[in-house]
């Protein structure tokens, strides 16, 4: 299912509402929970799940073709943990 | 260290209700039912795609032998679906650059 269809979905279940206020409100929930990552922050979905970011720690890394030793440094990585409710419907 | 709250659907749902021309009401409710169809849709086994943002999707892990961290004796974890997400290269290089 692509973003779009996302769109089709809700409005499937919404038919009073306008295809740009539901593509709006799809952006605007993607948005928001990238903004909370941007600022380090974390998003609590229950049932669904958690985002989060995760710190990965700079390493000693190589140049896959000359073999050169490179530095590859710390950065901040998103992350996401499916919740108790999703684990169990994805296993039934 | 100064832990700010999660956000969680109700802050979802009021950004979407000063961003759309929606009733709080109408917003809370559409934030639910679009966390259901991903949900339905993963279910199913299918991937979700949201592109900017990342790909969820369901995998399937085989049987391997754990062990009780307190106990230390071994256990079979069963074969079991797990949900996936891939962030997409520009939510990484956001998060990263923290802008």
């Amino acid at each position: 299912m692509t973003k779009s269809e996302l769109v089709q979905r809700l409005l499937a279940a919404h038919p009073e509402l306008h295809v740009q206020d539901l593509e709006r409100l799809v952006n605007v929930v993607f948005e928001e929970i990238t903004h909370t990552l941007m600022e380090g922050g974390r998003v609590e979905l229950r049932g669904f799940g958690a985002f989060s970011v995760r710190e990965r720690k700079a390493r000693q890394g190589r140049n896959p073709r000359t073999g050169a030793s490179v530095e590859v440094p710390s950065k901040r990585v998103p992350f996401f943990k499916c919740g108790k409710e999703l684990r169990e419907r994805v296993n039934k | 260290m100064y832990k700010p709250k999660a956000v969680t659907r109700a802050d979802i749902a009021e950004a979407v209700y000063h961003e759309v021309g929606l009733t709080r009401k109408s917003a809370a409710d559409l934030v639910e039912t679009l966390l259901e169809e991903v949900s339905r849709t993963l279910t199913k086994g299918e991937t979700v795609k949201i592109s900017g943002f990342g790909n969820f999707a369901v995998r399937q892990k085989r049987e391997r032998i754990g062990r009780n961290p307190k106990t230390g004796e071994e256990v079979p974890i069963t074969p079991r679906k797990v949900v996936v997400f891939r962030a997409s290269h520009i939510l990484k290089d956001r998060v990263d650059e923290g802008v």
